[in-house]
């Protein structure tokens, strides 16, 4: 018999695979970028069930509010490119369909390999409140995460710098030359 | 309760749907979002270990922000790039985009 918490599960993990499989399918880019927004929102339920409400908020505004955002800027920035009507897969796509359902089939065989995969999850001994903080002061404590937490601000600054370098427009007679 | 099997098998399910939009799709922009589903899958799998392995310890949700981090600067990157490759080309076909390819 399935609990509730099971059912949620099962109804949203069909939603985030179905939407997924759209994402890679659809033959236009701003249905394939929505779709991707259902994925993340249906990843997004699976951080709440899984009590990781923090990184569920962070999903949503980092994926969603961000990225998907910024995805769809681009498409739109570059529809005239590839149009719905064009080829969206390459000629390789079999293989492509071979690696993946391998891929796929392998880890299903080794986890069936593996011990404690039947396990539930044990009881938290925090409180969500607690546990952010916890998570908090990690990432700031000389003695803990301290390190990684500064790598990843560098990382985003270097990407931001970066971003706006590749980005930028240049020069003219150097893009009409190429064009030529 | 759901066992941890659950969780582990939708993430290789959307890895491996990933997999499939990074290797088959000619759009550049396709391939992006194939790679986000793939990073997307990974963090779940974190988050999950750390649910039910390591529940007591901060290092699983530690190591899911940092991917997040990672993925935020991949998409700009690689979205900047795209626009810069379209402005030049006026394409972003994968298999168009060949200027280095000997």
């Amino acid at each position: 018999m399935l609990t509730l918490t099971q059912i949620v599960f099962l109804v949203a993990a069909a939603i985030t695979l179905l939407a997924a499989f759209m994402v890679v399918t659809s033959r236009s880019m701003v249905h394939a970028a929505l779709w991707l927004i259902m994925t993340l929102a249906g990843v997004a339920v699976f951080f709440v069930l899984l009590n990781a409400g923090f990184l569920a908020v962070v999903q949503v505004a980092v994926y969603i509010d961000a990225i998907a955002i910024m995805i769809i800027v681009v498409v739109m920035l570059t529809r005239h490119s590839m149009g719905i009507q064009d080829r969206q897969k390459n000629k390789t796509w079999w293989a492509a369909v071979i690696a993946a359902s391998l891929l796929f089939g392998s880890l299903v065989l080794m986890f069936t390999q593996a011990p404690l995969l039947g396990a539930e999850a044990p009881a938290l001994t925090m409180g969500a409140e607690a546990m952010l903080e916890e998570l908090g002061l990690a990432l700031v404590d000389v003695d803990r995460y301290i390190v990684p937490f500064e790598v990843a601000s560098v990382l985003l600054l270097a990407a931001l710098v970066g971003s706006i370098i590749v980005a930028w427009p240049g020069r003219k007679s150097q893009d009409q030359e190429d064009e030529s | 309760m759901i066992p941890l099997s659950w969780y582990i098998i939708l993430g290789a399910a959307l890895f491996s749907i990933g997999i499939y939009g990074a290797l088959a799709r000619r759009n550049a922009l396709a391939i992006l979002m194939a790679i986000e589903l793939m990073l997307n899958a990974v963090n779940l799998n974190l988050v999950a270990f750390w649910r039910y392995l390591t529940p007591n310890m901060v290092a699983g949700k530690v190591f899911a922000l940092v991917v997040f981090t990672v993925a935020a600067a991949e998409a700009a990157v690689g979205l900047a790039l795209i626009i810069s490759i379209y402005r030049r080309r006026h394409t972003i076909a994968v298999e168009e985009i060949d200027m280095m390819k000997w």
